[in-house]
């Protein structure tokens, strides 16, 4: 199953959503602009995106002469599609690289960087795991997990071990095996949390200093994250300087509208997109393929 | 973009509050600006719609629009309907009195804490003297069975964790297991499954066949998004849970998804999960939840704190308190009474209007201060901290150096503790006189207030308690 089925599938039921409203697409009525607000709203875009990019739509229509559904569908991708950041560097692919994951509990940074590891190695990518995260119990195991099996070697510590220490050793055995790609897992932690912020910034920062090659700093969300995922990207982004966004779980009906606001907002690239359960389902975003999938336009 | 839910219908009241009577445009303003509000709070579309029609409705009545505090009528009705879709009163665990052991089972998506939920549920019935056993029934995500088992081992409650393969029969395993090691309630954790997974949902249901829950508790994030509904709807419908525990609401999500949940399944909300601590899993209060949506505090959650950090130890202390004086040990003990609760910024965001407070002067709640304090205390020698009276000028610039503050802090700091000595003075003279009828209480606590804003003119004379 190629990107855009696995995305069209994943995102069926807000398009069937879509579609209600633009059936009645000949007629443009007050009313269809009411719903398709609400519809946006309902794909956790965000009230104030939502009513933006609505009236933007509608004075488009008027001023290009938009009436018909197919014409309007076509728009309002081209329209949301613009609402993403272009990927400046992508520092999975432009390696050497070390990547940083971070974000809330629970949002997939372990499998995700689980994933990633074995998708680099595939590719052919010399990768090492570092496991930052000596917080949570079994972090670790967890991660011991996935990189037996993508192959992987995994650099880690104790639990309670200090993660800054982790990154530092990380990094040296990268440069002793000369890996091209560090991918280190941090501990989940609630943006809210200033003490266990604080704590991240250092291991960013110890990391920044003691890499020799480019460090990534990526913010995991997920799909199901409501608008409260605005606060958490600003969050993160002021205390570590975020440089793109993972969107998890896109595989159930959550339509992952949060992360277009976020993306617009902070200006930051989505670098990639976990649309499903096995290990290789972790996908390069496509904006215009997202939008087109989220409006219908076939 | 990033007002709590209360700021905005706060703003939106306190505009509508200038007025003497409202239109029915004005009621309009505000309830579409309740309804941007609730939407941004996540709460869901068709959700919102229902509430704010109800609102406008009892809104719309004469009594409101011609009443004399219109907005605050608003308010009350908005706060009223918020409760109620909240649900109504607080619900407690029901668990079979003739069965035993008693069976949990915990449901929910991936990533929503439900492994956690499962030791703080564990910790909390372990409080309660009950015997739990934990089952460890997700046997898909890498180190599931690991991290509960640590968790189990921190809390002291054993973990079932059966042959790692197949859940139903790990399930059932866990339930003779807690037959034959006399443990009374089993608390399933199963893994986290989509509301799309056929499988996955198949297999829940048959693990919740096999073992009969009492309950079943799906675990929701309180960051969850519109998608919500989808999800906990589909769950409703197959596992049929009973309640809902309601995690990750120590950060900052307005939780909308805990309204949207109880007004689509009409399942209540049984706890709160607010943080990494075993037992900060609370009872959810709706009422309180509502208020504190609104902006009118929560009052009842501070006195749950104090209490809660309030140990015998302390209470103690505060005899010896009374007994012997006010000592610097004493101030110190209270700034980390202080810290246990959540810290400042905690305590003020949970009184009325506090939120707002904290969002327009951020150093109201500025720690570094007590920070100071500490470090000024902790620089005094065990006597200075027990008589701080024998602390002259010498001392001072010593504590000075040692804490790195100025002597004038010093000075302040000394100043300060000798006007908290002096009302324990006054508590100490009344407790001492025997006389703790609630009128003489309340006379010295005002007075107290009195003596705090500077505002005690009525020094000796007619105040018995003066004299000492």
């Amino acid at each position: 199953m190629g990107f855009a089925e696995r995305l069209k599938k994943g995102l069926s039921r807000s398009r069937e959503a879509l579609n209600e409203i633009f059936y009645f697409g000949g007629e443009v009525d007050e009313d269809f602009w009411e719903d398709l607000e609400d519809t946006l709203v309902m794909g956790d875009l965000g009230a104030e995106v939502a009513m933006n990019v609505t009236d933007d739509l509608r004075e488009q229509a008027a001023r290009e002469n938009l009436a018909t559904d197919r014409q309007l569908r076509r728009a309002l991708a081209k329209r949301l599609a613009d609402e993403f950041t272009p990927i400046a560097r992508d520092p999975f692919d432009e390696t050497p690289s070390c990547v940083l994951f971070v974000g809330i509990n629970g949002a997939g940074k372990t499998t995700t960087v689980g994933k990633l590891a074995n998708a680099a190695r595939e590719q052919g990518t010399p990768v090492i795991i570092g496991g930052a995260d000596t917080f949570r119990a079994a972090a670790i195991e967890q991660l011991d997990v996935w990189a037996e099996r993508a192959h992987v070697p995994l650099v880690t510590r104790d639990r309670g071990a200090d993660p800054a220490a982790v990154c530092y050793d990380v990094l040296e055995a990268a440069e002793k095996d000369n890996a091209q790609l560090v991918l280190i897992d941090t501990a989940g932690r609630l943006h809210t949390s200033s003490d266990l912020m604080r704590e991240l910034a250092k291991v960013v920062s110890v990391t920044r200093k003691r890499a020799q090659m480019p460090v990534a700093v990526v913010l995991v969300i997920d799909a199901t994250t409501g608008q409260n995922g605005l606060n958490q990207a600003k969050e993160f982004n002021d205390a570590l300087e975020l440089d793109g966004l993972i969107v998890t779980k896109l595989d159930g009906t959550a339509k992952g509208g949060i992360a277009v606001a976020i993306s617009h907002d902070l200006k930051l690239p989505i670098l990639r997109i976990g649309v499903g359960e096995s290990i290789d389902d972790f996908q390069r975003f496509d904006a215009a393929a997202f939008c087109r999938a989220l409006v219908g336009d076939e | 973009m990033f007002n709590s839910l209360s700021d905005r219908l706060q703003d939106t009241f306190d505009k509508l509050r200038g007025k003497g009577r409202l239109t029915e445009d004005d009621i309009n303003v505000a309830m579409r600006e309740i309804r941007l509000a609730l939407l941004e709070a996540d709460v869901n579309f068709k959700v919102v719609k229902r509430f704010v029609a109800s609102c406008k409705e009892r809104c719309m009545t004469s009594e409101v629009l011609d009443s004399l505090t219109p907005s605050q009528n608003v308010v009350r009705i908005v706060l009223d309907e918020l409760t109620e879709l909240l649900g109504s009163t607080e619900s407690k665990l029901v668990l079979a009195q003739n069965r035993i052991p008693n069976v949990i089972m915990l449901v929910g998506l991936q990533g929503s804490g439900k492994t956690t939920a499962a030791a703080k549920l564990a910790y909390l019935l372990k409080k309660q003297k009950r015997s739990p056993l934990l089952a460890a029934c997700d046997v898909y995500r890498p180190a599931a069975a690991d991290q509960l088992a640590t968790l189990g081992g921190e809390i002291g409650v054993p973990v079932y964790r059966g042959d790692g393969k197949d859940p139903v029969a790990i399930a059932k395993g866990a339930v003779q297991e807690a037959v034959d090691t006399l443990h009374d309630v089993v608390i399933v954790d199963t893994a986290g499954r989509l509301q799309i997974d056929e499988a996955m949902m198949q297999e829940a249901v048959a693990i919740k066949n096999a073992v009969r829950p009492d309950q079943v508790l799906m675990v929701v994030d309180a960051m969850t998004g519109q998608d919500i509904v989808n999800v906990v709807t589909e769950f409703a419908e197959r596992t049929d849970f009973d309640g809902v525990i309601m995690s990750k609401l120590d950060g900052d999500a307005r939780g909308g998804g805990a309204l949207s949940v109880r007004e689509v399944t009409g399942k209540p909300i049984k706890f709160v999960s607010m943080g990494e601590k075993p037992s900060s899993l609370e009872v959810f209060h709706p009422d309180r939840m509502a208020k504190r949506i609104l902006g009118m505090g929560d009052l009842y959650g501070i006195i749950d704190a104090a209490q809660q950090a309030a140990d015998e130890e302390q209470m103690a202390r505060a005899e010896k308190m009374l007994r012997e004086g006010f000592t610097m040990d004493d101030m110190l003990h209270q700034l980390q009474s202080i810290r246990k609760m959540g810290g400042l910024s905690k305590i003020i965001s949970m009184l009325p209007g506090g939120e707002r407070m904290l969002g327009q002067t951020p150093d109201a709640a500025d720690e570094s201060q007590l920070v100071r304090i500490e470090a000024m205390i902790r620089s005094m020698t065990p006597e200075e901290r027990q008589r701080p009276k024998i602390i002259n000028g010498m001392r001072r610039s010593r504590i000075a150096k040692g804490s790195g503050r100025t002597v004038q802090e010093v000075n302040a700091l000394i100043k300060q503790w000798g006007e908290m000595n002096r009302m324990m003075g006054k508590i100490r003279a009344m407790a001492n006189g025997g006389d703790m009828s609630p009128k003489a209480m309340k006379r010295m606590m005002s007075q107290m207030a009195a003596g705090a804003t500077g505002a005690g003119k009525k020094r000796g004379g007619a105040n018995p308690y003066n004299r000492r």
